[in-house]
């Protein structure tokens, strides 16, 4: 299909489309005037029964936990697909470059400096972030991205992901296993302790203190683990295969 | 005014789908892809909103305020994990799609199926 008739096609599909939407919106209440009585039940029993003042949070991890369960090894698939996809091929032409040769990612020693100062903070806010979940804005999936950040503010600054003994990207799949593995186990926790599936078993504590909301706070380490070391792996393996890449043109 | 941010989140879905269809890179095509999905973030924030109220977070107000719903909230957080998930996939294909044939073009790609 040509470039002409492909657009002639898309614009007839789109005006159809856009009739559609338009039509559809015009059923919803107004903005601003939502009616809807189940998040504003959330909203009123969140504090009393968990004790955490997020409700973002509580309805995430206690009302449709089980659904966050299934978001996580959403995650947690698609970082495997990632690295099934990129290391089959690496398998079947393997151009690694030589330790000695691989030059340092970052040649400006700005951007090192700079990467490195802020290695640091990303760091702390990832972690308060993280464990703040219950109470602020924030949580295991938002923290989990900050803690992403900051190691990837180290590889910018020139640090290879691969050097050393250990190899980093190994134990990002660790992270992510566990945290993944993290989650479960408080949900079965739940089941042998409480009654029921990811139902509470720790102590509520007081509205507003960083050790209150029962397992929720436990619930936000786990994803956060797994959100850092999922995205890690994907990241690792995109860069490295740059590197391959370079190695094998070179 | 009242129906603007329903506007947008058509807009978004629109202008998206625009650029998959127009797309003349696979990288590029990926970013249009999570262009749409941003229209469903603005779609579901949109609908929760209620004028007047504040965020749904209790650290700080008294608990009998007025707030938004907290459930389309939780729906984006796991919309934006998705995207996140398919962004990351696709992009590994087209990093495999390269390798394989040597070009990111979705017309060459097309064309080297037939």
């Amino acid at each position: 299909m040509s470039r002409r008739t492909r657009g002639i096609v898309f614009g007839a599909g789109a005006l159809g489309l856009a009739a559609l939407l338009l039509w559809g919106f015009g059923g919803l209440p107004s903005f601003g005037d939502f009616q809807g009585r189940y998040g504003e039940l959330l909203a009123k029993s969140a504090v009393p029964e968990r004790h955490a003042t997020e409700t973002v949070a509580v309805t995430t991890f206690d009302y449709r936990g089980f659904d966050t369960l299934g978001e996580e090894f959403i995650l947690f698939a698609a970082a495997v697909g990632v690295l099934v996809l990129l290391r089959i091929q690496r398998g079947a032409d393997e151009i690694p470059a030589e330790a000695g040769k691989r030059r340092p990612t970052a040649h400006s020693p700005a951007l090192r400096s700079v990467a490195i100062a802020f290695a640091g903070p990303a760091l702390v806010l990832g972690l308060y972030v993280v464990a703040h979940g219950h109470l602020t804005p924030g949580g295991g999936f938002q923290g989990g991205v900050i803690l992403m950040t900051a190691f990837l503010l180290v590889y910018l600054a020139g640090a290879h992901l691969r050097e050393g003994g250990i190899r980093p990207i190994v134990a990002m799949e660790v992270a992510e296993a566990t945290g993944a593995a993290g989650f479960t186990l408080i949900g079965v926790g739940g089941m042998l302790l409480a009654g029921a599936f990811l139902e509470n078993f720790i102590g509520l504590g007081t509205v507003g203190s960083l050790l209150s909301g029962g397992d929720i706070p436990l619930l936000n380490v786990t994803v956060g683990v797994e959100v850092m070391g999922a995205l890690l792996v994907v990241l690792g393996e995109l860069l490295d295969q740059r590197m391959l890449t370079r190695g094998g043109d070179s | 005014m009242s129906f603007l941010p329903y506007a947008v989140a058509a807009w978004l879905l629109l202008v998206g789908l625009y650029g998959v269809v127009t797309s003349r890179h696979l990288v590029h095509l990926i970013v249009c892809v999570t262009v749409v999905q941003a229209s469903t973030y603005v779609l579901l924030l949109a609908i929760g909103y209620r004028s007047g109220a504040a965020a749904p977070i209790f650290a700080d107000i008294p608990r009998s305020t007025p707030v938004v719903d907290p459930i389309v909230a939780t729906m984006t957080l796991t919309d934006v994990v998705v995207e996140a998930t398919v962004a990351a996939l696709l992009l590994a294909l087209a990093v495999q799609a390269h390798r394989r044939f040597g070009t990111l073009d979705p017309d060459e790609l097309g064309a080297m199926r037939g």
